[in-house]
Protein backbone atom coordinates (compact mmCIF):
# COMPACT_ATOMS: atom_id res chain seq x y z
CA UNK A 1 0.00 0.00 0.00
CA UNK A 2 1.64 3.54 -1.13
CA UNK A 3 -0.02 6.78 -0.27
CA UNK A 4 1.99 10.07 -1.32
CA UNK A 5 1.20 13.30 -0.93
CA UNK A 6 1.86 17.06 -1.06
CA UNK A 7 0.07 18.62 0.95
CA UNK A 8 -0.73 22.73 1.05
CA UNK A 9 -2.51 23.07 4.47
CA UNK A 10 -1.25 21.97 8.04
CA UNK A 11 -2.01 18.14 8.96
CA UNK A 12 -2.04 16.08 11.75
CA UNK A 13 0.72 13.23 11.32
CA UNK A 14 -0.85 11.25 14.21
CA UNK A 15 -4.43 11.47 11.75
CA UNK A 16 -2.63 9.66 8.78
CA UNK A 17 -1.05 6.49 10.69
CA UNK A 18 -4.11 4.92 11.89
CA UNK A 19 -5.73 4.55 8.66
CA UNK A 20 -2.72 3.50 7.38
CA UNK A 21 -1.82 0.97 10.04
CA UNK A 22 -5.28 -0.61 8.83
CA UNK A 23 -4.49 -0.61 5.30
CA UNK A 24 -1.28 -3.04 5.56
CA UNK A 25 -3.26 -5.94 7.55
CA UNK A 26 -0.52 -8.67 8.71
CA UNK A 27 2.33 -6.05 9.23
CA UNK A 28 4.74 -6.85 11.99
CA UNK A 29 5.40 -3.25 12.74
CA UNK A 30 5.35 0.34 11.76
CA UNK A 31 8.22 2.96 12.01
CA UNK A 32 6.91 6.53 11.49
CA UNK A 33 9.05 10.07 10.96
CA UNK A 34 7.47 13.69 11.40
CA UNK A 35 9.64 16.45 10.52
CA UNK A 36 8.59 19.67 12.23
CA UNK A 37 9.38 23.70 11.91
CA UNK A 38 11.74 24.86 14.71
CA UNK A 39 11.61 27.95 15.47
CA UNK A 40 15.12 28.44 17.20
CA UNK A 41 17.58 31.38 15.42
CA UNK A 42 14.31 33.71 14.77
CA UNK A 43 12.57 31.29 12.54
CA UNK A 44 9.41 33.14 12.14
CA UNK A 45 8.34 31.26 8.74
CA UNK A 46 8.87 28.68 6.70
CA UNK A 47 8.65 28.66 2.31
CA UNK A 48 8.53 25.34 0.44
CA UNK A 49 8.50 25.18 -2.68
CA UNK A 50 8.36 22.56 -5.31
CA UNK A 51 8.38 21.86 -9.07
CA UNK A 52 4.99 20.21 -10.02
CA UNK A 53 6.04 18.42 -13.30
CA UNK A 54 8.81 16.59 -11.17
CA UNK A 55 8.32 16.68 -7.26
CA UNK A 56 5.53 13.92 -7.21
CA UNK A 57 6.79 11.57 -10.02
CA UNK A 58 10.22 12.25 -7.61
CA UNK A 59 8.40 11.20 -4.77
CA UNK A 60 7.04 8.06 -6.46
CA UNK A 61 10.34 7.06 -7.81
CA UNK A 62 11.74 7.16 -4.08
CA UNK A 63 9.12 5.25 -3.27
CA UNK A 64 9.59 2.42 -6.00
CA UNK A 65 13.39 2.39 -4.93
CA UNK A 66 12.24 1.97 -1.37
CA UNK A 67 10.06 -0.74 -2.16
CA UNK A 68 13.09 -2.26 -4.51
CA UNK A 69 15.31 -2.03 -1.34
CA UNK A 70 13.54 -3.26 2.01
CA UNK A 71 10.85 -6.17 2.46
CA UNK A 72 7.86 -3.58 3.18
CA UNK A 73 4.32 -3.67 2.90
CA UNK A 74 3.69 0.25 2.58
CA UNK A 75 5.21 3.34 2.28
CA UNK A 76 3.45 6.77 3.61
CA UNK A 77 5.07 9.73 2.85
CA UNK A 78 3.30 12.80 2.93
CA UNK A 79 5.10 16.11 2.36
CA UNK A 80 4.05 20.27 2.89
CA UNK A 81 4.45 22.96 0.33
CA UNK A 82 3.50 26.31 1.08
CA UNK A 83 3.75 28.77 3.98
CA UNK A 84 4.81 26.95 7.18
CA UNK A 85 4.71 28.13 11.01
CA UNK A 86 7.17 26.83 13.95
CA UNK A 87 5.78 23.74 15.04
CA UNK A 88 3.96 22.76 12.15
CA UNK A 89 4.94 19.12 10.57
CA UNK A 90 6.56 19.37 7.06
CA UNK A 91 7.34 16.03 6.50
CA UNK A 92 5.84 12.95 7.65
CA UNK A 93 6.93 9.32 6.13
CA UNK A 94 6.06 5.79 7.43
CA UNK A 95 6.68 2.61 6.69
CA UNK A 96 5.41 -0.68 7.42
CA UNK A 97 6.41 -4.33 7.02
CA UNK A 98 7.02 -7.58 8.50
CA UNK A 99 9.93 -6.75 10.34
CA UNK A 100 11.44 -4.00 12.38
CA UNK A 101 14.58 -3.04 10.32
CA UNK A 102 12.56 -2.61 7.12
CA UNK A 103 10.39 -0.33 8.37
CA UNK A 104 12.63 1.65 10.03
CA UNK A 105 15.99 1.69 7.68
CA UNK A 106 13.11 2.65 4.61
CA UNK A 107 12.41 5.93 6.64
CA UNK A 108 15.65 6.13 6.93
CA UNK A 109 16.66 5.90 3.60
CA UNK A 110 13.32 7.88 2.12
CA UNK A 111 14.09 10.74 4.60
CA UNK A 112 17.63 11.28 3.24
CA UNK A 113 16.44 11.26 -0.51
CA UNK A 114 13.66 14.16 1.00
CA UNK A 115 16.36 16.29 2.31
CA UNK A 116 18.75 16.50 -0.32
CA UNK A 117 17.69 14.87 -3.29
CA UNK A 118 13.72 15.58 -3.97
CA UNK A 119 12.59 18.86 -6.15
CA UNK A 120 11.59 20.99 -3.06
CA UNK A 121 13.21 24.14 -2.18
CA UNK A 122 12.79 25.99 1.43
CA UNK A 123 13.40 29.69 2.53
CA UNK A 124 13.29 30.93 5.74
CA UNK A 125 11.80 34.24 7.47
CA UNK A 126 13.72 35.69 9.95
CA UNK A 127 13.34 39.56 11.48
CA UNK A 128 11.15 39.91 8.51
CA UNK A 129 13.12 39.03 5.69
CA UNK A 130 12.81 35.62 3.48
CA UNK A 131 16.49 33.60 3.50
CA UNK A 132 17.24 30.87 1.34
CA UNK A 133 18.31 27.72 3.01
CA UNK A 134 21.00 25.77 1.39
CA UNK A 135 21.92 22.32 1.64
CA UNK A 136 23.95 20.83 4.02
CA UNK A 137 27.09 18.54 3.62
CA UNK A 138 25.79 16.74 6.38
CA UNK A 139 22.72 15.84 4.19
CA UNK A 140 25.08 14.68 1.04
CA UNK A 141 26.70 12.36 3.24
CA UNK A 142 23.95 11.06 4.84
CA UNK A 143 22.66 10.33 1.43
CA UNK A 144 25.34 8.93 0.31
CA UNK A 145 25.62 6.56 2.72
CA UNK A 146 22.94 4.46 0.58
CA UNK A 147 25.25 4.54 -2.75
CA UNK B 1 6.54 30.49 -30.87
CA UNK B 2 7.61 30.37 -27.47
CA UNK B 3 8.59 28.53 -24.58
CA UNK B 4 8.07 29.44 -20.76
CA UNK B 5 11.74 29.32 -18.74
CA UNK B 6 11.31 29.27 -14.96
CA UNK B 7 13.90 30.41 -12.29
CA UNK B 8 13.09 27.57 -9.44
CA UNK B 9 14.00 28.67 -5.85
CA UNK B 10 16.81 30.95 -5.59
CA UNK B 11 17.56 31.68 -9.24
CA UNK B 12 14.05 33.71 -8.86
CA UNK B 13 15.75 36.30 -6.99
CA UNK B 14 18.81 36.26 -9.37
CA UNK B 15 16.62 36.59 -12.12
CA UNK B 16 14.40 39.07 -10.96
CA UNK B 17 11.69 37.17 -12.16
CA UNK B 18 10.12 33.82 -11.51
CA UNK B 19 9.72 33.35 -15.70
CA UNK B 20 10.11 34.41 -18.88
CA UNK B 21 9.28 33.75 -22.03
CA UNK B 22 11.39 32.72 -25.09
CA UNK B 23 11.10 32.11 -28.79
CA UNK B 24 11.43 28.74 -29.85
CA UNK B 25 13.59 26.40 -30.99
CA UNK B 26 15.82 27.77 -27.76
CA UNK B 27 18.97 25.84 -27.39
CA UNK B 28 21.48 26.57 -24.41
CA UNK B 29 23.36 29.16 -25.13
CA UNK B 30 20.23 31.02 -26.47
CA UNK B 31 18.85 30.87 -22.74
CA UNK B 32 21.83 31.90 -21.60
CA UNK B 33 22.05 34.73 -24.24
CA UNK B 34 18.91 35.92 -21.97
CA UNK B 35 20.06 36.53 -18.76
CA UNK B 36 22.52 38.40 -17.06
CA UNK B 37 26.73 37.53 -16.67
CA UNK B 38 25.91 36.46 -12.93
CA UNK B 39 23.01 34.37 -14.04
CA UNK B 40 25.03 33.08 -17.32
CA UNK B 41 27.81 32.09 -14.47
CA UNK B 42 25.39 30.55 -11.70
CA UNK B 43 23.34 28.24 -14.50
CA UNK B 44 26.56 26.78 -15.98
CA UNK B 45 27.89 25.46 -12.37
CA UNK B 46 27.32 22.12 -11.78
CA UNK B 47 24.85 22.44 -8.96
CA UNK B 48 22.18 23.49 -11.64
CA UNK B 49 20.07 20.78 -13.16
CA UNK B 50 17.90 21.93 -15.99
CA UNK B 51 14.14 20.15 -17.08
CA UNK B 52 12.43 20.25 -20.12
CA UNK B 53 8.79 19.26 -20.86
CA UNK B 54 9.03 17.42 -17.60
CA UNK B 55 12.28 15.59 -17.79
CA UNK B 56 15.87 16.46 -16.10
CA UNK B 57 18.61 16.70 -18.90
CA UNK B 58 21.38 14.42 -18.18
CA UNK B 59 23.31 17.45 -20.23
CA UNK B 60 22.04 20.68 -19.44
CA UNK B 61 23.72 21.68 -22.94
CA UNK B 62 21.65 19.90 -24.95
CA UNK B 63 19.05 21.77 -24.56
CA UNK B 64 16.23 21.96 -27.37
CA UNK B 65 12.83 23.18 -26.44
CA UNK B 66 10.47 23.88 -29.01
CA UNK B 67 7.08 25.25 -29.16
CA UNK B 68 4.84 25.31 -25.79
CA UNK B 69 7.55 23.67 -23.91
CA UNK B 70 8.73 24.03 -20.25
CA UNK B 71 12.18 24.99 -19.61
CA UNK B 72 13.09 25.08 -15.07
CA UNK B 73 16.01 25.68 -14.08
CA UNK B 74 16.33 24.30 -11.01
CA UNK B 75 18.98 24.82 -7.92
CA UNK B 76 20.29 22.73 -5.34
CA UNK B 77 17.29 21.34 -3.13
CA UNK B 78 16.50 21.26 0.59
CA UNK B 79 13.68 19.39 1.50
CA UNK B 80 12.44 17.99 4.63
Amino acid sequence: MRDIRLLTEPFIPGSLIGPFSNANPGLGGICTFVGEVRGEGGVEALELTHYEPLTQPGMHQLADAAFARFHLMGLLMVHRIGTLYPGEPIVCVSAAAKHRRAAIEAVDFCMDHLKSAAWFWKREKRSGRWHWIEPRTEDHADLARWE
Amino acid sequence: MTVRILFLGPLGDLAGTPEIEAQTPLDWAGLLALVSDALTDELQSERINVACAGKVLANKTDLLARDGDEVALLPPVSGG
